[in-house]
């Protein structure tokens, strides 16, 4: 179990994240570039320091401000994937391995295990930048576990990749995963690959991360506006509460059903464009629009609506057909208007 | 032809060289961590050099070292050494000349560096001395070997700071730069000629290796975009 709890502050940026990753699975960091996720791993394997907070790894303290303990990267045993991969360019697959076994007995047998468990077999000899993408991966990872790492930290491992090959990497890696029984870490702004590798996922935004929440109802029910932008729902509308007890979306000005608690908080409203549906003109909330663009997609279409307002979309399945130029009503089941806090 | 000036520079470059090779590598390592004030006031001391009048220098060693100084007084008294008008007097000139020359080249070459691969050292249990002579060292090597074949070239042809400080006496200290002056001085056109093509031919053969250095260094390599073949 991996717990983190720290706050730095750099320049205008603040850093503050809390949360746990329990062993035996990955936990995943989502936030958009510049959120501060690779910030957040740093001050974990003691790259950069907290101002002040506590970082515990199976009971270990790692970083304590109160206690005043602060280990060093070499002390910590967190293994830490580098976006780039960071293999030693001046060293071949065989040696970047061989500067991760820490005992010196056995070493030649650890190494020919990894370079056979990782596929690298005939690639001993070659230096980092005569791999492609996937193969310097494995030789990263392959590294990072020769060292035995207790947890592990892994910073947008796929984004070198070309994405033709990215699902295959990612299939390799979750197996890997598997078999290596600490707390895993990744951090990614893709939630594809949240969706794919996490059981759990942390969103982390401007630098404050949100209650770590099942990776499922991250999708389902996103709670905040970063949220349920980073869940990738396409209509998200400023709202305003009517004294009707409906809602209006301001982006688009229509009214829309209220379902679930308004709170305070509560500043936004999403909307799938796979929830939305054609209507009947007299339907209680229709409301109506004209079609502009249709895209067509791996399964049905995409089509962009112009509400009163702004721009809404619409997902289709196979089989529904609208056309550009058409008006058609539309309605949002109440259930799949979502009400977002602010943060 | 008295080969001594030839002789006398090779072996005062060389000294030199060795001396701002290890100085040099430290100042840009430790500098380059600095906080951004101290780094600007230090970069502009050390950078110095490089930019004042070989003579101002050499006022300035002259200040420092001669007999009736500080540093010098006490060489003179304690060691019984004298630091100036000697032939290794040439070396402080040439060092404090060259020095700055090896210092930007190998800051550069560190500035260069991906900080992430000394993090993936340190991640994985490696000491930083480790790092740095099997990490650091090897990545920075082209920008670190072209900043002192540089010192070297600029440390033979020192002139303005090494006649102040170790003067021309034929056969002590004489250097090849202070030769060609006296020869040309005296009417010896001819004499100054040969010197004057043996320092072109060394100046020429340093310049090639830096220009061979530096294109080796931005030579393609092979992409990283190979066919994902070793994959099954």
């Amino acid at each position: 179990m991996l717990e983190v709890d720290i706050r730095k502050k750099l320049g205008h940026f603040q850093l503050d994240v809390a949360f746990s990753a329990p062993a035996d699975q990955v936990t995943g960091i989502l936030g958009a570039s510049g959120c501060g996720k690779s910030l957040t791993l740093k001050c974990i394997a003691g790259i950069e320091r907290p101002d002040e907070g506590r970082i515990t790894l199976d009971g270990q303290v790692l970083f304590d401000s109160a206690q005043r303990v602060d280990l060093t990267p070499q002390r910590r045993q967190v293994g830490y994937l580098f976006q780039n991969y960071a293999l030693f360019p001046n060293m071949t697959v065989e040696q970047n391995i061989a500067v991760g076994i820490r005992d010196r007995r056995g070493r030649r047998e650890t190494l020919e295990r990894l370079i056979r468990a990782f596929r690298l077999e005939g690639n001993q000899k070659k230096y980092p930048r005569q791999l492609s993408g996937g193969q310097q991966q494995r030789v990263a990872l392959a590294r990072i576990l020769a060292s035995r790492p207790r947890a592990l930290l892994l910073d947008e491992p796929f984004s070198a990749l070309d994405s033709g090959l990215r699902r295959q990497m990612e299939l390799e890696l979750a197996e890997r995963l598997e078999e290596f029984g600490g707390a895993v870490l990744f951090v990614t702004h893709s939630r594809e690959e949240v969706c794919h590798l996490c059981r759990e996922v942390c969103v982390l935004h401007q630098g404050r991360s949100h209650p770590k929440v099942p990776t499922e109802e991250l999708f389902r029910a996103p709670a905040t506006l970063a949220a349920c932008q980073l869940a990738g729902w396409e209509n998200i509308s400023p709202l305003r509460v009517l004294p009707s007890g409906e809602v209006e979306a301001e982006a688009w000005g229509i009214t829309l059903p209220l379902a679930g608690q308004m709170g305070e908080d509560i500043t936004h409203l999403g909307l799938k464009a796979a929830a939305l549906r054609p209507a009947e003109p007299e339907e209680p909330g229709a409301f109506s629009a004209r079609v502009e663009r249709v895209f067509p997609e791996e399964r049905g279409t995409l089509a962009v609506l112009s509400p009163p307002r702004g721009k809404l979309y619409l997902r289709l399945p196979p089989g529904v057909e609208v056309a550009p130029g058409q008006e058609m009503f539309l309605a949002a089941p109440s259930e799949a208007v979502r009400l977002l806090r602010r943060g | 032809m008295d080969w001594y000036p030839l002789f006398n520079s090779l072996r005062i470059a060389a000294i030199s060289t060795a001396v701002i090779f290890f100085l040099g590598i430290f100042a840009a390592y430790y500098v380059a961590k600095l906080p951004r004030l101290v780094k600007g006031v230090l970069d502009v001391v050390l950078t110095l050099p490089l930019v004042l009048p070989p003579t101002v220098v050499g006022y300035f060693l002259l200040r420092l070292l001669g007999p009736k100084r500080v540093l010098g007084m006490w060489f003179l008294e304690v060691l019984d050494t004298r630091l100036t008008m000697v032939w290794y007097s040439a070396i402080f000139a040439s060092a404090v000349v060259a020095f700055p020359l090896m210092y930007r080249t190998a800051r550069g070459a560190f500035e260069s560096f991906d900080t992430t691969l000394a993090y993936a050292g340190r991640t994985l249990g490696k000491s930083n001395t480790w790092i740095f002579w099997r990490v650091m060292m090897p990545c920075c090597k082209q920008g670190i070997i072209a900043g002192t074949v540089l010192s070297f070239a600029r440390a033979l042809g020192e002139y303005g700071a090494t006649a102040m400080i170790a003067g021309y006496t034929p056969g002590r200290t004489a250097t090849i730069s202070t030769t060609v002056y006296q020869l040309w001085r005296t009417g010896n056109d001819e004499e100054a000629m040969k010197w004057v093509l043996v320092n072109l031919a060394i100046s020429t053969v340093v310049l090639l290796a830096v220009n061979m250095l530096e294109r080796r260094d931005r030579a393609p390599r092979r992409s990283a975009a190979a066919p994902e073949g070793g994959s099954a």
